[in-house]
């Protein structure tokens, strides 16, 4: 009795591990794909600076490309006006409505700026700025917003060490989701 | 007490749950042959009224039909259901799509009638060239293509996709006079179709420092988005199908990110790429647009959860109740955070609520449809529904979600997101002439 029971005991146990190893097997048809590859995917930026390019651009450089290619929508030198957001304002957040946010009151990172220009701007012609483009495109927009000096270039080096204004003011959540 | 017109098929009156005529839910549940004898004795056509003029065959039963189509679309006697755009001449900025929520019922959105945010048009994706990369803090970086993923084993489940910005018009001082669909028309509900985003894990490897993962589209903003681990190995998937055929060009053919319970844009369309990572990338949707100002001056980061919540959807505002006499209350109730666990439903405003019954399967993080049996009576009522979900959280009044949110100095056009998360209860006003409009109860 007792070895009949043990047997079944242990065929059950057996077949519970082969469920177990049959549920763990994948196809395995991923193509493994190499570092030189990915980089050509990879336009991610994290706050501290992980994978902002090589590059470099001053105010004064933005300027010119920010007048040709981003005042349409976004207003001359920032202010609004037009389709799209303002960039460069002043105004301090009275209120809940989401319409006072700016990149001086609110934005936490500088990297979110360029971050976004790079992967998102122009909004008709995305991708066609170079990487000196668009650090000259966020040096010019941090300036006009006196968060940098009007003669500061940023690069892989000075842009994540901008101090924004709003960094400190943010409240997580649901802490435990993370 | 019900008066003498309202009796069961056994000559019993219906049982009040609750004050203004709300009646007991078991009128539809357990007892649904004495509720439809009270309805027909009560408000239902009376058949010694009809005439005595012949039956005549209509011209459709006299002649054959319209071939099929290969695929088909409703009748055209119901064009009227439809979403809503917010930009329909297609100028250079995101498009929202709204569910007419008013003009269906069940628990699934039709496919074509889901809701869906664009933020540069939808991009037109050829499966056979578009991939799928995971890289970063992995062991094997890998790519995918369509076919590929097609071999790997699936799973369907059914659930809601909600935007941040849902119900953002009620933030609003004031009751802005627009329907369900303009007030609760960015979420939607459907069965999914995919792989677990843990299955491609399990071949990509781990690496112990990966905290988040970045997810990116294919569409032309390459719209990104950071999610907790956590979130990957618990119930995220790749989603491939939407009930059952493959996932519509606006909601992210030919694949998707889905994270059932989480704020819509995080569950990233058109997906191209998984990036492994130790720390948020703090992309735009999350550092400024999906963070919320709150009353004191900060803002919620990494909200994430859409939080438990209902709406009535039928009677609801821009209705006209034809005359007083029995009418079904039906809405919807969901919760990122499990299953609906009880909704009530009040005809008073809130002075009392009686339990609404809700259509099984009650599925986790799905929408849940209520029903509830009311007599009217020709008088003012104000119905509001509230939902509680298995973790015990309680949608909040409105009271109670201003008292923590806040809420706007002035109304703000209703399609803008002056806030986000707003999940209070919703109270539709009944006239005396049987107009319907939204009210803040």
């Amino acid at each position: 009795m007792f070895t009949a029971r043990c047997a079944i005991f242990s065929a059950a146990l057996l077949s519970a591990m082969m469920t177990d190893a049959s549920l763990a097997e994948t196809p395995n048809l991923g193509k493994p794909i190499d570092e030189a590859a990915i980089a050509a995917w990879d336009i991610s930026i994290l706050p501290d600076g992980t994978g902002l390019p090589k590059g470099s651009g001053t105010p004064a450089q933005g300027a010119v490309i920010y007048a040709e290619k981003c005042a349409l929508c976004h207003g001359d030198n920032g202010k609004g006006g037009g389709p799209a957001a303002a960039l460069v304002s002043d105004n301090v957040i009275a209120g809940i409505s989401a319409s006072q946010k700016t990149i001086k009151n609110f934005w936490p990172y500088s990297t979110t700026i360029f971050d976004f220009v790079r992967r998102a701007m122009p909004f008709q012609t995305p991708r066609s700025l170079t990487d000196d483009e668009v650090y000259a495109l966020t040096a010019y927009i941090l300036a006009e917003n006196k968060l940098i000096g009007a003669n500061e270039m940023m690069n892989a080096q000075t842009l994540p060490q901008v101090k924004m204004p709003n960094r400190e003011n943010f409240i997580i959540r649901f802490p435990d989701r993370i | 007490m019900a008066n003498a017109r309202h009796r069961n098929a056994r000559g019993q009156p219906l049982e009040a749950a609750a004050g203004n005529g709300l009646i007991d839910r078991r009128a539809l549940l357990g007892r649904g042959m004495a509720f439809a004898g009270a309805m027909s004795a009560g408000i239902g056509p009376s058949s010694a009224a009809a005439g005595a003029e012949p039956l005549a065959d209509d011209p459709w039963s006299m002649e054959v039909g319209d071939p099929m189509p290969l695929y088909q679309v409703p009748s055209k006697f119901e064009t009227k259901v439809a979403r809503t755009l917010s930009n329909p001449n297609h100028e250079p900025r995101n498009s929202h799509a709204r569910t007419p929520h008013h003009l269906l019922e069940g628990t699934t959105t039709p496919n074509g009638l889901h809701f869906a945010i664009n933020h540069a048009g939808v991009p037109t994706i050829d499966p056979e060239k578009h991939r799928l990369v995971i890289h970063g803090l992995v062991k094997r970086p890998l790519e995918f293509t369509l076919e590929t993923l097609s071999r790997y084993p699936m799973i369907s489940r059914v659930s809601f996709v909600e935007c941040g910005g849902n119900s953002a018009p009620m933030f609003s001082p004031e009751p802005m006079q627009e329907t369900v669909q303009a007030l609760h028309g960015l979420a939607s509900c459907a069965e999914w179709t995919g792989i677990k985003l843990s299955t491609l894990l399990e071949e990509t490897g781990i690496d112990p420092g990966a905290k988040w993962f970045i997810a990116e589209g294919a569409d032309s903003p390459r719209l990104s988005r950071s999610v907790p681990i956590k979130k990957a190995l618990d119930d995220a998937m790749i989603a491939l199908y939407q009930n059952g055929e493959r996932i519509m060009p606006g909601n992210g053919y030919p694949m998707r990110l889905l994270l059932p319970g989480y704020e819509g844009n995080m569950n990233v369309k058109f997906l191209r790429r998984i990036k492994l990572v130790d720390q948020p990338a703090m992309s735009m949707y999350e550092a400024r647009t999906y963070s919320q100002i709150l009353p004191n001056g900060k803002a919620y980061r990494f909200y994430f959860l859409q939080e438990v919540k209902s709406f009535i959807t039928s009677p609801s505002h821009g209705m006209m109740l034809k005359g007083p006499g029995l009418y079904e209350i039906s809405g919807i109730a969901y919760s990122g955070t499990g299953r609906v666990e009880k909704v009530m439903v009040s005809a008073d405003g809130g002075q009392s609520w009686a339990p609404a019954a809700l259509q099984e399967p009650v599925l986790s993080k799905a929408f849940t449809r209520f029903r509830m049996p009311w007599r009217w009576d020709g008088g003012p009522a104000t119905l509001q529904s509230r939902a509680w979900d298995e973790a015990g959280n309680v949608q909040p009044t409105r009271a109670e979600f201003v008292a923590a949110r806040g809420e706007l100095t002035k109304p703000a056009p209703v399609l803008s997101f002056p806030n986000q998360h707003y999940n209070s209860i919703t109270s539709w006003g009944v006239g005396s002439n049987g107009e319907v409009k939204h009210v803040y109860g």
